[in-house]
């Protein structure tokens, strides 16, 4: 099945995970990546050279220079600063959508598996019909009735990811409801909670952490999306996606740097994320790879 | 026999396809209820006084019971009654019937053409693994999945719009010069070649052109790796073998056999590339002033027009599903299988 990995095969681990890493050297690039990203997120504001938020009319709309290396804005902001202060929101928009609907569809997903019947058919009709909406769209909508916030943002985006981990979380669930560890622990007086908690979902946790990682960059794509079409994250606030709406006005007057490092910034974050999620995916599941 | 065992397959998914649409009417029902304080403030508009809005209420109906309101809720929907739009003050099926041939000609057109240089670059990238092509192929597919689409829709009017003067600016459908072509399909380059009217046909491919490589760019990744995922495994199945052996020709073999088993998947994943899409579109009509439903939606959106929104989420989750359902009667259709079980 598919508990058979490397790991179980013979390799140790470690020597497992160096070679995927050493094999593939686009695995480093994605970690150091993924460091640099999360060194942003945590310390960018800090070492920002300018204040994000901080007008000045004197140096409006310059290009990229040593004093301003992305250059400023219509109103004098420095965009480095503003890009790097960016990371940690979007970043935060994302992890909290993902991890909510991995929690989500984690605790649907493993109850629809184990338990089967009903509960199967009640949460696969509901997960069917989040999947049957263009889930961008549905996010839209979402946002909409529930309002526009960036609390909103993050329920929308954890909304219309909660199919892909049910789905995943289901069918691990599925193949080891009657597995002999199951059965053993049903017979030592387990109640169906625990053995769902201690026995069927720590199985099920590599897939999904392959699933959240391969998701993430999505989930960042949507989330600025969002705030591109200007919903939640409202200005001033530095956010990649509605940095790039706002330079959009200035792309075809020939001020390009306002909308192409804000969207840089989000096209090489995703990138990492996406490469991560396939470097995890070969870890976990060799089998996998395409 | 042959024929009528597809027949009921088609049937069968025809009858799969309306708990879907059934679901989706309750989940734009529940989005239209879920609105932020109350409903009737809302479709009655900023400037409402509290005796409208009791009017609002009732005429909506929502000092009824739930389940009742969502049986009128039905009866509006099928009398085409989506509300009206608060900022054009037009009924939103119109609104939205009016912007619809313009979305579908740019989804419609991404579509094909992604589909016209995806498909080939999975078979050739499947059918060299391991060389230079087979690598670039996963590059642009690793790296088109993460492009945000309105920020490349930006870089390339940036590069082909400003830069070189390519392209006609990013201003929607037709330049100002232009006259609209009668409407026939409401596709403007059909129209205007239809009308007999090249010239008209051309302006309108110009300001297509960008806005569809943008989607393409989007959607060709998922389809260019699955192509190639699909054609591997069908080359290295056992009737490829016996083809082989049995002497037939590599071209033979390549596209009746190999390719046309390798074609079943990637058309199950259209169901979840057309998801993208239709995403999609809304950014790439935002960023080329394209005026279709998604940048309708957009600006209703942002004055809190609700009826258009949900009007809008509907149609577009109502055509999603219409195309699953035509993805899986194509599957059926095509699927050598069913004649060989016959």
């Amino acid at each position: 099945m598919t508990d058979v990995t490397a790991f179980e095969a013979g390799v140790k681990p470690r020597s497992h995970i160096v070679y995927i890493l050493t094999e593939n050297p686009v695995s480093i690039v994605a970690i150091a990546g993924f460091a640099v990203i999360v060194f942003a997120a945590i310390f960018g504001p800090l070492v920002a050279p300018y204040d994000p938020l901080a007008t000045n009319a004197s140096v409006s709309l310059q290009p990229p220079s040593w004093a301003h290396w992305f250059g400023t804005d219509q109103l004098g902001r420095d965009v480095f600063s503003r890009v790097l202060a960016a990371a940690r929101l979007d970043l935060m928009i994302s992890v909290a959508a993902v991890g909510l609907s991995f929690v989500i569809g984690a605790a649907i997903g493993s109850a629809a598996g184990y338990f089967g019947g009903w509960t199967d058919r009640i949460t696969g009709r509901v997960v069917d019909t989040i999947m049957a909406f263009p889930l961008f769209v549905l996010a839209m909508g979402i946002v909409a009735a529930l309002g526009n916030t960036v609390e909103n943002i993050i329920y929308a985006t954890a909304i219309i990811n909660v199919p892909f981990y049910a789905r995943v979380a289901r069918a691990e669930a599925a193949i080891r409801r009657n597995a002999g560890f199951v059965q053993a622990a049903k017979l030592s007086g387990n109640s169906d909670i625990r053995i769902l908690a201690t026995q069927i979902f720590p199985n099920a946790l590599p897939p999904m952490a392959v699933q959240a990682s391969l998701n993430m960059g999505w989930a960042i794509l949507n989330a600025a999306g969002l705030s591109f079409i200007g919903l939640g994250v409202r200005p001033p606030t530095p956010e990649w996606g509605i940095m790039v709406a706002e330079g959009a006005n200035f792309i075809i007057s020939g001020e390009w740097w306002l909308a192409i490092f804000p969207g840089m910034a989000l096209m090489l974050t995703v990138f990492t994320f996406n490469l991560l999620g396939d470097a995890l995916r070969d870890i976990v599941d060799p089998r996998q790879r395409t | 026999m042959k024929p009528f065992a597809r027949l009921r397959m088609v049937l069968g998914r025809i009858g799969q396809a309306l708990p879907a649409l059934f679901g989706v009417i309750v989940v734009t029902f529940i989005l239209t209820r879920a609105l932020p304080g109350d409903p009737a403030v809302y479709f009655a508009g900023p400037a409402a006084d509290e005796a409208s809005i009791q009017q609002i209420r009732e005429a909506l109906g929502l000092d009824r019971p739930l389940y009742e309101q969502f049986v009128y809720y039905l009866g509006d929907l099928a009398s085409g009654d989506l509300g009206v739009s608060i900022s054009t003050g037009q009924p939103v099926l119109e609104e939205l019937a009016r912007r619809l041939p313009a979305s579908l000609e740019l989804t419609l057109g991404a579509l094909l053409l992604s589909l016209a240089v995806a498909i080939p670059m999975g078979v050739l990238a499947a059918t060299n693994p391991g060389r230079p092509i087979d690598h670039i192929c996963r590059v642009i597919a690793t790296a088109g999945v993460s492009l945000p689409t309105f920020f490349t829709g930006i870089a390339l009017v940036f590069v082909f719009y400003y830069l070189l003067g390519w392209s006609p600016a990013p201003i929607g459908r037709l330049d100002f010069a232009y006259l609209s072509p009668p409407p026939i399909t409401g596709f403007y380059t059909v129209d205007a070649l239809l009308d007999g009217d090249p010239e008209t046909a051309v302006a309108a491919a110009g300001q297509l052109l960008l806005p569809m490589i943008t989607l393409a760019l989007f959607t060709l990744a998922p389809i260019a790796r699955m192509t190639r995922g699909a054609m591997l495994q069908a080359l290295g199945s056992d009737f490829i073998r016996t083809a082989k052996a049995a002497g037939l020709s590599q071209r033979v073999i390549l596209i009746r056999y190999a390719f046309r088993n390798a074609m079943l998947p990637v058309i199950t994943t259209l169901g979840m590339v057309f998801s993208f899409t239709l995403g999609a579109n809304v950014l790439v009509e935002k960023v080329f002033a394209w005026p279709g439903i998604g940048s309708f939606a957009v600006d209703a959106l942002v004055v809190s027009d609700y009826a258009a929104v949900q009007g809008f989420v509907l149609t577009m989750a109502m055509l999603f599903v219409l195309l699953n359902l035509l993805i899986d009667i194509t599957y059926t259709l095509i699927d050598p299988r069913i004649e060989a079980n016959d």
